[in-house]
């Protein structure tokens, strides 16, 4: 069993298992930090951005000015944002079978996967990560596509050009694979393949292998994977949450007993408290309201911003909000807050007793009836003429480079009476804001990551207790940034195995049994003999049958009867057909009883000769010899009948295997 | 237990099933491993209160998610409409409703759940009402597929029943219209529509009893985008509160509905109606035509009821039964042309209007169960959830077609249905990598290839392994049982040549068989070992020594009657 991994992000994973001749892709995802070293993509132009000075090699040899601007001591590039694609080369995507997808984060790179390589299999995910990932999809395509941008930079991606250029630049890998982004064609012919599954749904793949998918607590339809066959089991863990938030709590005890698990996605900010972000995250909107100023939330458009909602929700009238106007601005807002409350059966304990009244899960509902929280597929249209400050807009896409929040940033930036509150985890907000500098106005952070941190993943380890783990080596050290912190590591024993881009895994795994099916005609026919106590054995002679990766066995049919005309004459000739080869012995055969047994049968004559290993007997009457030893008879004798009799004589005192 | 339903036909103790069965005295708990109610109808789960809090029952009852939030209110209904209106007593309460709920555990589709060590139950979608589903039930490799009520062509809110190839042993089908084959859809709504629209036309007024939840919604949405289309005035009404709360149930349960709302619930919610309006008592003596959706479906009770006795007196107006009745329902009666109804309290009533039934309630007809009986592949058939003339004609049908037993027990029979399991057993790995690299890449349908090995039975594990292996693991010594025997052969030629008259002879009669010719003067067949000497007395009378293990018992028996009978003289 073979682990090849794809990705060197650990919670935008992409490896592919190779397990009893199925080759399986855990999740496929995109890793778009790549897109912090493009300049942003203004919905509106602007001129600060435009007039941006090109950059030029300090002794002005290199002058790549079309492409790369200067802003605030940082380089950019001025193209189309370009993504950081799972490896592609390590192994031919178009053997891969199925792709499972544990969160709608984890499926961002699919249409890559799918699309011009070969691929023909099928992918499998439930119904909430199908249809928002879908949304995510559109609404990345959307982004893009709404400003298009025909340059295209490929000069200073030259191995000898990028070498002089100014970090981060120069450190950026694999920069030659990077892609701009999919086409809304591509996104639906790729989600096309997708097939839907419930949790616990046991999902057979080609009979080797049966998956299941299990909730993960992360988010709506999130999942972790079984992967199993009736001796082995492989469990992968992505992205889960132990806190209470929307989604129906992770199932933790399907994970036991597993030979190897495979974890990734834990949190990427271990030393944030989620329950103090988010306090954090109430209390500096409110003053900045009350100040006069706007709030501008950076988040991707499903997941943690339902719970933000919620809060908000709770929140608005003790801080006296209830006049200040809440936006929810992305090409999908409609469709993901409409999509949040038809997922009952994914939601949480408590949500679900809501829709048993019948009422909408989230408060998000109410929000919108009252006219506290408006939604709007962008900028331009109804929202400009509707729009009053000061007010909070949620908006994409949290990296600041593309969607409606680059506007935002332009409007807002040069006022520090507003205020940015960082809450999606993903993108380094120090980076983020890079092309915006200098920024007058106030930026907080507070990331809100639900996934495990090292205290919880280490107890649940302990709890199920995995054969091997398997992680990203960025969990076998603490931090770059907190050396110190050995509580910010995985520490198991065994050691975990770690993973980077390009590795290929040997699992330690030692395959010794497999199921097999004994039909009932057959299993009828089978005698057991007792061995020893509670230990029986029976021997088997059967047809094998293997069709689907599906053994079964069933009794050898009997020779239909030859033609009765011809028999007589060739049956002495015709050599034994091998029907079923004699069992093993095993056991002695005791001298005396032996002895016994021979007069009983009227052979009384016997001479007995003692030997270094046992008796020779001497049937004196027949001229028969059989020596008798510990793990051996040998009968010398040249009458067939009498050797047949003393054959089976001999026979009844030994086991057969 | 599969379903837990009530009798409409009854108002006495036969309304609920004769829990007596499973035991005489107390609780069922010990009896039972789980209650799977399959959807919110009454037939369907009218009686579980009554099973789990009067009769006794702790034990889990499974059901989806939208039943689970319906079935409580139709329960709560009934009750209501049983004791608060007809003043029955001995009756489950409001309490009781509330405490056999906290039971539930919801299913979702496909979802295996492992009901115990051995027990697991899968659900399928069946289309019949929202949250109706069938389920999969397996202990081993023995399985029931238990189908509840089914649909099999789509509508206008749902979609189609669908299982996979599960092979059960035994499917459970409802036949409650195990005889009708229905015109499609498309047809018998026209009808529906031309009736209606007729009706109102000559200022008639239409009853349409239906249950809250189900047939419901699929004719508002018919009648609401008809009066859009046709521009219509005449007010449609729909009885009692729930609407509003049933359309939302709709709403939030969109992902069980069909394919087309699914996809277009963010830009249009089809459950939300323009022309349909909350029904007032009061209405019903409203001069003019109107359509009244009132609850309950058969006519037995409650405001369907009470609007009917005020109609039927005129013949301009017009019931429509869009479903099944059951029989003792002044549904059932009507239907049957009955056109005098014995009251309560003796009085009679006349009943002048037209009575009009659509087949609209959503059961697979004949051709969808046999539908269903192709997707399902079942080893035996069970018929119950019917009339039994029916589905004495039903059945004959299915045995014919698809030469598989068919049962149809009645009320208090048992059935017993004698599987066929086969045994899964673990192979080693070796043993079955081995086998199969000799069976080549293809299997040959002429010359199948014997496999064998030992089976140990150790507690409860099987294990299938080589003899070696076995012996190995049982910690068993090997016994060599060896035989040798001397032939006597009259041939005048010198040893050696003798032995090779002899290697040429077995060549020849034994194809397909190794055969070596050693230099140490030995032949070996096999693992037979033959040698040859002179008789110390004739140097033409050969002594042959035959030696060969137990294992090869049948070929050197064979060797050394064949031996015996000499050479034939034809071979050099």
């Amino acid at each position: 069993m073979k682990l090849y991994c794809l990705s060197g992000h650990p919670t935008l994973p992409c490896n592919v298992l190779k397990f009893k001749s199925t080759t399986i892709m855990l999740d496929c995802g995109l890793d778009t930090t790549s897109v912090l070293n493009f300049l942003p993509l203004p919905l509106v132009h602007s001129p600060r951005l435009s007039k941006l000075p090109g950059w030029v090699s300090k002794d002005g040899t290199i002058n790549l000015e079309k492409e790369l601007k200067e802003c605030a001591g940082r380089v950019f590039v001025d193209a189309q944002p370009e993504f950081c694609l799972p490896e592609r080369e390590l192994l031919d995507l178009s053997t891969i079978d199925v792709i499972l997808i544990s969160n709608y984060h984890c499926m961002m790179a699919l249409p890559y996967i799918t699309e011009h390589t070969g691929f023909t299999g099928t992918v499998y995910a439930t119904e909430p990560t199908l249809q928002i990932g879908r949304l995510l999809m559109e609404e990345l395509v959307n982004f893009m596509e709404r400003v298009p941008k025909a340059q295209s930079a490929t000069s200073w991606k030259n191995k000898e050009i990028q070498r002089m250029l100014p970090g981060p630049l120069k450190d950026a890998v694999d920069v030659w694979m990077w892609k701009r982004c999919y086409s809304m064609q591509e996104v639906n012919s790729a989600l096309s393949k997708v097939q839907l599954v419930g949790y616990s749904q046991k999902v057979e793949l080609f009979g080797a292998v049966q998956v299941s998918p299990l909730s993960s607590g992360y988010s709506l339809g999130s999942s972790n994977w079984i992967i199993q066959s009736h001796h082995e089991k492989v469990s992968y863990v992505s992205g889960s949450s132990l806190l209470t938030t929307h989604p129906q709590p992770m199932d933790q005890s399907s994970l036991k007993n597993s030979d190897v698990l495979i974890l990734t996605g834990l949190t990427q900010m271990p030393t944030a408290n989620p329950d103090g972000m988010l306090g954090e995250f109430c209390s500096n909107l409110a003053m900045t309201i009350r100040a006069g100023g706007n709030v501008l939330v950076p988040c991707y458009s499903s997941g943690v911003i339902y719970d933000l909602l919620e809060c908000l929700y709770q929140f608005i009238e003790s801080a006296n909000l209830g006049t200040t106007p809440f936006y929810f601005i992305s090409p999908i807002a409609n469709s993901s807050l409409e999509f949040s409350q038809i997922f009952a059966e994914w939601l949480c304990h408590n949500k679900q007793t809501k829709v048993y009244l019948p009422e909408p899960p989230f408060p998000h509902a109410e929000l919108i009836q009252t006219n506290k929280l408006k939604h709007y597929p962008s900028i331009h249209g109804d929202f400009s003429s509707e729009f009053r400050q000061p007010c909070v807009v949620f908006t994409g896409h949290p990296s600041l480079r593309f969607g409606d929040v680059v506007h935002f940033m332009e409007l807002w930036g040069k006022s520090s009476l507003n205020t940015i509150i960082f809450t999606e985890p993903d993108f380094s907000y120090l980076d983020a804001l890079a092309p915006y500098q200098p920024l007058a106005m106030k930026c907080v952070y507070c990331p809100i990551d639900t996934r495990l941190n090292f205290h919880q993943v280490s107890k649940l380890l302990k709890e199920v207790q995995p054969l091997h783990v398997v992680c990203p080596e960025q969990y076998t050290q603490p931090p770059l940034t907190q050396s110190h912190r050995s509580d910010l590591m995985l520490e198991l024993q065994p050691p975990p195995m770690p993973y980077r881009r390009c590795s290929v895994l040997n699992l330690p795994f030692r395959r010794r049994y497999e199921r097999i099916y004994i039909l009932p005609e057959l299993a009828n026919s089978l005698v057991p003999s007792e061995i020893k106590p509670g230990v029986s054995v029976a021997t088997v002679s059967a047809l094998l049958h293997s069709k689907d990766n599906k053994h079964t066995l069933q009794s050898v049919p009997k020779p239909p009867p030859m033609p009765p005309s011809k028999k007589r004459k060739r049956v002495i000739e015709e050599p034994p057909v091998a029907l079923a080869p004699k069992p093993m012995l095993s056991g002695a055969v005791a001298l005396e009883a032996f002895l016994a047994t021979l007069q009983k049968h009227g052979i009384t004559e016997v001479k007995v000769e003692e030997t270094a290993d046992g008796h020779i007997l001497h049937l004196q009457a027949e001229d028969t010899l059989i020596q008798l030893e510990e793990d051996g008879t040998h009968i010398v004798c040249d009458s067939e009948p009498l050797r047949t009799t003393l054959r089976d004589l001999v026979l009844r005192f030994l086991q057969k295997l | 237990m599969l379903d837990c339903g009530m009798h409409m036909g009854y108002n006495d103790d036969r309304r609920f099933p004769d829990f007596s069965y499973i035991t005489q005295n107390g609780r069922l708990t010990d009896f039972l491993d789980c209650v799977i109610i399959s959807h919110f109808h009454l037939d369907h789960c009218g009686a579980l209160p009554y099973m789990s809090e009067m009769v006794g029952y702790d034990g889990p009852i499974y059901m989806t998610h939208p039943t689970k939030a319906i079935c409580p209110i139709l329960l709560e209904d009934f009750r209501k409409i049983t004791v608060d209106k007809k003043g029955e007593t001995n009756f489950f309460t409001s309490q009781m409703i509330k405490d056999c709920m906290k039971k539930v555990i919801p299913l979702n589709l496909h979802q295996t759940v492992q009901v115990d060590d051995e027990l697991e139950i899968k659900a399928y979608y069946a289309g019949h009402v929202l949250g109706a589903a069938m389920v999969h039930i397996k202990v081993g490799s023995e399985s029931v597929v238990y189908t509840g009520d089914y649909n099999m062509t789509p509508d206008r809110h749902l979609g189609a029943a669908w299982i996979d190839k599960c092979r059960p042993d035994i499917l459970i089908s409802e036949s409650t219209y195990a005889t009708t084959i229905r015109d499609s859809k498309r047809c018998r709504e026209r009808d529906f529509l031309k009736k209606v629209h007729e009706s109102i036309e000559r200022g008639g007024k239409v009853l349409i009893p239906v249950f809250a939840l189900g047939r419901a919604q699929e004719l508002c949405i018919l009648l609401e985008t008809f009066w859009e289309r046709m521009n219509l005035k005449a007010p449609i009404y729909f009885s009692t509160g729930l609407t509003e709360k049933a359309n939302h149930y709709y709403k939030l349960f969109i992902t069980w509905t069909n394919q087309k709302i699914r996809k277009t619930f963010v830009q249009r919610n089809m459950f939300e109606f323009k022309h349909i309006k909350a029904f007032d008592r009061s209405y019903a003596d409203n001069p003019g035509p109107m359509v009244v959706f009132a609850t309950p479906g058969m006519l037995h009770a409650g405001q369907s009821l009470q609007i009917f006795k005020k109609w039927a007196g005129n013949e301009k107006n017009m019931v429509i039964m869009p479903g099944y009745c059951v029989q003792g329902t002044i549904g059932h009666k009507i239907l049957n042309g009955q056109r005098k109804l014995e009251m309560e309290g003796r009085a009679t009533l006349d009943v002048k209007l037209q009575v009009e039934y659509m087949s609209f309630s959503a059961h697979a007809d004949a051709k969808g169960i046999m539908q269903l009986i192709r997707m399902a592949e079942p080893r035996n058939m069970l018929l119950v959830h019917g009339e039994a003339v029916k589905m004495e004609f039903l059945k004959g049908k299915i045995e014919q077609e698809f030469s598989i037993d068919c049962y149809m027990p009645a009320n208090g029979e048992t059935t017993t249905v004698t599987t066929n399991p086969s045994v899964p057993v673990d192979i080693s790995l070796n043993l079955l990598k081995r086998e199969m690299a000799l069976g080549g890449p293809l299997p040959d349908p002429k010359k199948p290839r014997t496999m064998h090995g030992t089976l140990i039975m150790k507690e409860n594990s099987l294990k299938l392994v080589s003899s070696e292996q076995a012996l190995k693991e049982l910690g068993l010594n090997e016994h060599q049982l060896r035989f040798t025997c001397h032939v006597q052969l009259q041939d005048p030629h010198s040893d050696a040549d003798t032995l090779h008259r002899i290697y040429t002879h077995l060549k020849s009669v034994l194809k397909g068989y190794t055969i070596q010719h050693l230099p140490d003067g030995t032949v070996i067949v096999e693992s037979i070992v033959i040698k040859v000497s002179s008789s110390a007395e004739d140097s033409n009378t050969k002594v042959l020594l035959l030696s060969w293990s137990y294992q090869d018992e049948d070929l050197g028996s064979f060797l050394s009657s064949l031996l015996k009978k000499g050479l034939p003289s034809g071979i050099c």
